[in-house]
């Protein structure tokens, strides 16, 4: 055989653009997906549906939402409802043009024959898909999810394979810390926390925090524990960074926009026996 | 006790009054998100659930598009959600519409828009309730979500445009009975629950708290305020417009008497001279056409509106003077850890124990500690100083 015709597997990442996606992912997205696997029909195992989302100027995959699509799966052939796949994305659309499709996800860990199968179909709807596994087994206790990309085997000019090889995937749980852990991990909340309580379970956590840091400088001083010297450096920078000010500059600081903000409820507490007042005026005054 | 098909069919449903709505979190995820999307736009969704007894269950939602004014756009804007609810419906999500959300800028959602929807939803569905996220209050740190539903006695008074002085004094009713607020309960399946805990543990501090640790709460504060004054202005609008109203009842009542004295006295002369009296009222007569009285519900709205931005203001108040407070309390206690770094330098001991002393002295109630922190002879100036501003502050705030 001459050597121009040997040809080579090509295993590993072969471009760079496959090499450098990374993905990121709303929670918002983890949780439609568990209602609808929570919500699926009787037969099927698991549910697949559409990724939405934008491709940041910096190569990241940014998944921001999703819609579950009904499929079916035999043995080896697989079945999924285009139409709706198609209406869904029209409606999603109109809400917001910016989110397009970028990937696929479906269900139950690994990647099966009928996955690569639905990849292709996602291929021919955007270049370069990205394939999200949600684990929802939950075996040794753990619920993974990962995110594929899919790399063409090919043996010279015969395509053999598609293979998915998994990419780096960033949780962003922004939003989800704007709401509170505590109300989303419990199965149930009895009432939304007001302003103070709030306020309060904040400062309990803030003072833990700089119990810990307490004790930790602490140890350090008794010899306890090794001292991390780029710990030391940034608690010396968290500390340098409050501005220095004289306590009479402060007191002063402090001092006046607390003023202000007593004027501030001065006036709304005018403001409401104001409202009292008008609306005896209008309801209550009798005509002879 | 057994009762037949016919007598259960017979007996009226009565339905429990509704006590609680229980949002899922998806649901509130996805209404943050559609809001803080289009913020500062504001924008609406609908709410699907199921309607359980005492208990509203949101179970999911979807947006709507942002609609231009164009005429045509209606229908599509109908059809955007009759697809959107048969594909719902295809994969098992819950397909009865309980009302819808949106979003409002501070907090000044109470217009007369808001009553008609409401009123045009529950014409067809029995029990709605709409959902008010503020995604500004949102980056304050709290979470502003909120369960409105009108009052029944307001709606039937509504509906039947009765809306005048009189009936509302009949009835009772003030600017607080227009809407009403439901406690919000949040629940999650147990799948996503434990998809939580698994990603994410315990962090001691998050996103929400870094958002209300700001001490620069004052853009929020001025906005409130300006949204304030507009609508005190308006309130006088509203206030001059029933001053009118009355000033001219007034003069229409005083002007009917002297109309009614001289035809009494006309009478008289009549009847002393044998004619027919004339009647005593005479219905064309301009002086006798009643006067419109103004409507109350834009003035009723004003005062809605006006409340919850002094609730808003005292509320914000509230977070901020405690975070000054524990700021200046904070604030020393990072200093000595300054001075407890240093000894990690040195490794002086001596040092160390009088810095924990120290720190003792501040982590106790202050009132309790005497002259705190003059002991050790390492001649610290600041301390005198520092002392001398905690108790400034404690009795500030004991005072208020």
């Amino acid at each position: 055989m001459a050597a121009s015709d040997r040809t080579v597997l090509q295993f590993g990442p072969s471009s760079a653009v496959t090499s450098n996606i990374t993905a990121k992912v709303h929670p918002l997205v983890i949780f439609n997906i568990s209602d609808c696997y929570v919500r699926r029909p009787d037969q099927a195992e698991r549910v697949i549906g559409t990724l939405l989302g934008s491709v940041l100027p910096d190569g990241t995959v940014d998944i921001r939402n999703s819609y579950v699509v009904p499929h079916n799966e035999f043995s080896d052939q697989v079945a999924l409802d285009i139409e709706y796949h198609h209406t869904m994305l029209k409606s999603h659309l109109k809400v917001n043009p910016q989110e397009v499709i970028v990937g696929w996800f479906s269900t139950g860990l690994g990647v099966t024959g009928g996955s690569a199968l639905i990849h292709e179909f996602y291929c021919r709807e955007v270049p370069n898909p990205v394939h999200l596994t949600v684990g929802t087994g939950f075996r040794n206790g753990e619920g993974t999810v990962k995110a594929y990309v899919s790399v063409n085997l090919s043996l010279g000019d015969r395509q053999l394979a598609a293979q998915f090889q998994e990419i780096p995937l960033d949780l962003r749980m922004i939003e989800a810390e704007r709401v509170g852990f505590d109300i989303l991990k419990s199965t149930s909340v009895d009432k939304l926390p007001s302003d103070l309580e709030g306020m309060e379970v904040l400062m309990e956590r803030l003072l833990t925090l700089i119990n810990d840091i307490y004790k930790y400088v602490d140890d350090t001083v008794e010899g306890h524990a090794v001292p991390d010297n780029s710990v030391g450096r940034i608690l010396s920078e968290t500390v340098a960074s409050l501005p220095k000010l004289s306590p009479p500059a402060f007191d002063k600081l402090v001092n006046d926009s607390l003023q202000d903000q007593l004027l501030l409820l001065y006036l709304s507490s005018i403001t409401r026996t104001q409202l009292s007042l008008a609306e005896k005026l209008n309801t209550a005054a009798q005509m002879p | 006790m057994a009762r037949s098909f016919l007598q259960v069919a017979a007996a009226e449903e009565v339905a429990p009054p509704l006590r609680v709505v229980q949002i899922e979190g998806l649901v509130m995820l996805k209404i943050i998100k559609h809001c803080k999307e289009f913020s500062p736009a504001l924008v609406t969704g609908q709410l699907l659930g199921l309607d359980v007894g005492s208990v509203l269950e949101v179970t999911n939602c979807f947006p709507f598009p942002i609609q231009e004014e164009d005429e045509e756009i209606e229908a599509d804007g109908a059809n955007y959600q009759l697809e959107m609810m048969r594909c719902l419906r295809e994969v098992n999500v819950d397909n009865n519409t309980v009302g819808w959300y949106q979003s409002t800028m501070l907090g000044c959602f109470q217009t007369a828009e808001l009553i008609e929807t409401f009123l045009n939803y529950q014409e067809n569905i029995r029990r709605c309730v709409c959902i008010i996220y503020d995604p500004s209050r949102s980056n304050q740190g709290a979470l502003a979500f909120k369960a409105l539903k009108l009052s029944d006695s307001f709606m039937d008074l509504y509906r039947s445009n009765n809306f005048t002085g009189e009936k509302l004094r009949e009835k009772n009713l003030s600017w607080v009975d227009i809407f009403e607020e439901i406690p919000v309960k949040v629940s999650n399946s147990a799948l996503i629950s434990a998809f939580m805990t698994e990603l994410e543990p315990d962090t001691p501090v998050t996103q929400r708290d870094y958002d209300r640790l700001q001490l620069s709460s004052s853009p929020f504060l001025e906005r409130n305020m300006e949204f304030l004054i507009e609508c005190m202005d308006d309130l006088s609008v509203e206030q001059q417009k029933f001053q009118f109203y009355y000033r001219s009842l007034t003069r229409q009542q005083a002007q009917q008497q002297s109309w009614l004295q001289k035809r009494r006295d006309e009478n008289k002369a009549r009847k002393a001279a044998g004619e027919e009296p004339l009647p005593e009222e005479d219905p064309s007569n301009p002086i006798f056409k009643p006067i419109p009285e103004p409507p109350r519900l834009e003035s009723f709205l004003i005062a809605n509106r006006i409340a919850n931005y002094c609730n808003q203001i005292n509320g914000c108040r509230h977070c901020c003077h405690y975070n000054y407070y524990y700021c200046c309390y904070l604030l020393p206690l990072l200093l000595l850890l300054l001075v407890v770094l240093a000894t990690i330098r040195c490794y002086c001991s001596f040092c160390h124990c009088f810095c924990c002393w120290l720190l003792l002295i501040l982590l106790l109630p202050l009132s309790i500690v005497g002259g705190g922190g003059g002991g050790g002879g390492d001649g610290e100036d600041d301390d005198d100083d520092d002392d001398d501003y905690y108790y400034y502050y404690y009795y500030y705030y004991c005072s208020y």
